[in-house]
């Protein structure tokens, strides 16, 4: 029984990460991913602030699932998501002002990420709070790992570096349309490609095993 | 079964709970936000000190300690107390011994992208500017951010004569860029070969921001000679 | 054994011309073209034009074996587009970006789209917008032509190692005594300086150590030759030589002394190439006659207002993509009238002469033509 209980748990946590990842197969919540991904610790401290405002409203929102009202159901996650962004915005500041400038409205923007009001609405209302923080910690693991294989390909090739660490030596020559907006496009397409690609090549395993069986 | 189910009636909540709910999810919401600001807040306003104080002392070198002033027309006084109208904010240095090290002072001008701000330092000794920092802009990465790192453009800000007219009025000369190899006095700059837009920006911060400022803060600069403890 | 019955539209009579024809005799047009880039550049400009053309053989053929892009290699497409791609970069263009340039072009210019026939921009100028956006420096970065030693040593910049900056030219120009000026465009001469070059030496290329791409008349004469043996129409180059010359005419006019004079507008920069071999790509441009000269008169306007009013000196590649984009919308307002569907038949009513009765069919005679606004030729849905 318990061993069932955690494999559906297992399920829950690697639903976000690899079969509904949200940046890869879901494409949601681009503007940030666009936006912000111009170095790896960028992208990664998004993550991190998105996965915090995703876990802790999907865990509030889950604790009273029961005495929301359906009207007023999107008022008060939307209140809920705002409060965590209010903190991760002060807390940003308090850490680093260096990260706050680079992310700039982004972060205040997480409010809007369609990825927490969508998680909130279709699982956390309808799942007990330590599901419903599992679903969202994958889910936002599946985010940060969107963002950082973004972030990583823009900075290597657009500053040489990767964490800030010069990885080519002083000589190198950054491509400077990966640090601006047209770079984030080609290497979220270029991601995507490989990804559909992947994908496609699994199924048409499958069909042919399928195919062997059935003969 | 083929009988359709009479949809359910959906029913109302009754206005109270409603406000029962809102009023409870905002209350809790309220405190928690109210306790991350309280708890960030030294911390924030730390850091946001030791980033201007970093700034600061990048453009004027020599400087261990500064305090905050602002340029009014009658005057120049510490910063705080109510706001004046067409006051000019400035930050004074001090060095280790407590000397005046230089002023540092804001300036905004429209880049090629957005507006460049940008910190300079002021030697009221050779009455010149002494160095610039990006305080923040939008410049095409690899062309406009080459404003701090371009050597040659930076050797400009070495000594950039910012000397007041003999009524103390106005600058003598206009700070401005001039085309790249085309610098002849020292209140010029020489712009950087393919971002002249950028560096022009950087002039016009420079020369709009000392042309309010320095007329009111050279005659009184004796207040600031030696750092009040 | 069935017999196989196709069933298909017209036209039913085709020359006897395929694409492959077609784009051989585009290649060889080129060659003399590439044959003087050489001459002025030397062994620098002979690798760019084989790396960049390569590259583009090579991505041609990766997309066509993942079968993502339909096409192959033997049609001379790629060719086309890495020999093109080679002539608009900087014979000094390092040799690693010129593999990015062409890659790319073909990538995002070509395979992104399905392939020849597909695409909607001209891949190599998607390939040269993107090593512009990516290398700005770089692709600025000219060397004058006719160097002493160039059929013996490599522009310093073209040996750069792979993702590493290229080795500063200005330093290796001054030990030959050339000074700084030496190797910027006319273009850029004219922007920056305010130097104005002669028409008369730009046409030709020939004169003195000029950073200059292959003489405009050259091209214009292999252009001819495509034109004549209508594998090119010759109405595009026409309308964006045409709309450029009378828009610098006109400024010219009006502004004086501030702006160069049209000639100066034509023969400098990439304007004849582009003119002649790019905006003419069959994929990317209208293929109604007069659609023709609406979207040359657009990159004939554009390059100019692109070249006056904004930070770069150089403005064909944009305006050339810019014409790509507006063609399915220059085509839509510009279809031909079919046959007997014109407004003559309205105009003929009203007209004093009397068509004789028999001429004219019963229904049309007493037809109601329904009012049409502007898109008069709207293709049924």
């Amino acid at each position: 029984m318990s061993e069932i209980a955690q494999a559906r748990t297992f399920d829950e946590f690697m639903e976000g990460i690899w079969r509904q990842n949200p940046v890869f197969v879901m494409v949601l919540g681009m503007c940030p991913v666009l936006a912000v991904s111009v170095s790896a610790v960028n992208a990664l401290s998004m993550g991190l602030a998105t996965m915090f405002v995703l876990v802790c409203s999907c865990g509030l929102v889950s604790l009273i699932r029961k005495i929301v009202p359906k009207e007023v159901r999107i008022a008060t996650y939307i209140v809920i998501i705002a409060t965590f962004v209010t903190v991760v915005d002060y807390v940003i500041q308090a850490v680093s002002l260096e990260i706050y400038e680079a992310l700039g409205a982004f972060i205040q923007l997480i409010v809007v990420n369609c990825i927490i009001l969508g998680r909130a609405e279709a699982h956390a209302s309808k799942h007990p709070p330590l599901t419903a923080m599992v679903n969202a910690m994958g889910m936002s693991i599946g985010f940060v790992i969107g963002l950082f294989a973004l972030g990583a390909v823009r900075e290597v090739l657009g500053a040489g570096t990767l964490f800030g660490f010069s990885l080519f030596g002083p000589n190198f020559q950054p491509w400077v349309v990966m640090v601006l907006p047209p770079g984030g496009f080609i290497v979220l397409g270029g991601w995507l490609l490989l990804f559909s690609a992947l994908k496609r090549r699994k199924e048409v395993r499958l069909a042919a095993q399928g195919g062997g069986h059935g003969a | 079964m083929s009988t359709p189910i009479a949809p359910i009636p959906p029913q109302a909540t009754p206005a109270t709970s409603l406000l029962k709910t809102l009023g409870l999810v905002s209350t809790v919401c309220g405190l928690i936000i109210v306790g991350a600001y309280q708890g960030t807040y030294d911390a924030a306003a730390a850091n946001r000190r030791l980033a201007l104080e970093r700034t600061v002392f990048k453009v004027v070198p020599a400087a261990k300690s500064m305090t905050e002033w602002q340029a009014t027309p009658q005057g120049i006084r510490p910063a705080g107390g109510e706001a004046v109208a067409g006051a000019v904010k400035f930050y004074v240095a001090y060095d280790a011994a407590g000397d005046l090290a230089g002023i540092a002072a804001e300036g905004a001008a429209k880049g090629y992208a957005d507006t460049v701000r940008i910190l300079y330092g002021y030697s009221p000794a050779c009455q010149c500017i002494t160095g610039f920092g990006l305080v923040s802009s939008k410049e095409t990465p690899g062309i406009g951010d080459k404003i701090v790192t371009d050597k040659a453009f930076l050797a400009n800000f070495a000594a950039l004569d910012v000397k007041l007219n003999a009524e103390l009025s106005a600058l003598a000369n206009e700070v401005r860029a001039v085309k790249h190899g085309s610098k002849a006095n020292p209140w010029e700059i020489d712009a950087i070969a393919g971002a002249t837009v950028t560096s022009r920006a950087v002039g016009k911060a420079i020369n709009d921001s000392a042309q309010r400022l320095l007329p009111r803060l050279v005659p009184e600069i004796e207040k600031l000679r030696k750092k009040e403890s | 054994m069935t017999v196989q019955t196709e069933i298909r539209s017209a036209p039913h009579i085709k020359g006897p011309r395929s694409v492959e024809q077609i784009m051989a005799n585009v290649v060889y047009s080129l060659l003399p073209v590439c044959a003087f880039f050489v001459y002025q550049y030397g062994i620098s400009a002979a690798a760019s034009i084989l790396v960049v053309t390569a590259s583009c053989l090579l991505a041609e053929r990766a997309f066509v074996r993942t079968g993502t892009q339909a096409g192959s290699l033997s049609d001379f497409s790629a060719t086309i587009t890495g020999l093109l791609l080679a002539l608009t970069l900087p014979p000094g263009f390092p040799l690693w970006m010129g593999v990015v340039a062409g890659f790319s072009a073909i990538a995002l210019g070509k395979a992104l789209f399905g392939g020849i026939g597909f695409n909607v921009f001209n891949p190599a100028l998607v390939g040269r917008a993107f090593v512009q956006a990516a290398f700005p420096a770089a692709i600025a970065t000219y060397t004058p032509s006719f160097l002493p030693g160039r059929f013996t040593q490599f522009i310093p910049s073209s040996l750069a190692w792979p993702l590493m900056a290229p080795a500063d030219t200005a330093a290796w120009l001054k030990a030959m005594h050339f000074d700084a000026l030496a190797s910027a465009t006319p273009l850029a001469k004219w922007k920056f300086e305010g130097t104005l070059t002669a028409a008369g030496d730009l046409l030709t290329s020939l004169a003195g150590h000029m950073a200059v791409g292959p003489s405009p008349v050259l091209i214009l004469v292999c252009g001819a030759y495509l034109a004549l043996r209508r594998f090119m129409d010759w109405r595009i180059p026409a309308a964006v030589l045409g709309s450029a010359g009378l828009t610098a005419w006109l400024i010219f006019a009006v502004g004086g002394t501030k702006y160069p004079d049209p000639f100066f507008m034509l023969f400098s920069g990439g304007l004849i190439l582009g003119a002649v071999y790019m905006a003419t790509d069959m994929a990317t441009s209208p293929v109604t006659p007069r659609g023709m000269w609406v979207y040359g008169g657009l990159i004939g306007v554009l390059t100019v207002v692109i070249r006056y009013y904004s930070g770069l000196p150089e403005g064909v590649m944009y305006a050339i993509l810019i014409g790509n984009a507006a063609t399915p919308l220059i085509e839509r307002i510009t279809q031909p009238t079919p046959f007997g569907k014109g407004a003559s038949i309205r105009a003929r009513k009203s007209a004093s002469y009397t068509l004789h009765p028999d001429y004219i069919s019963r229904e049309e005679a007493g037809a109601k033509t329904p009012k049409k606004r502007f898109f008069k030729n709207k293709p049924k849905q």
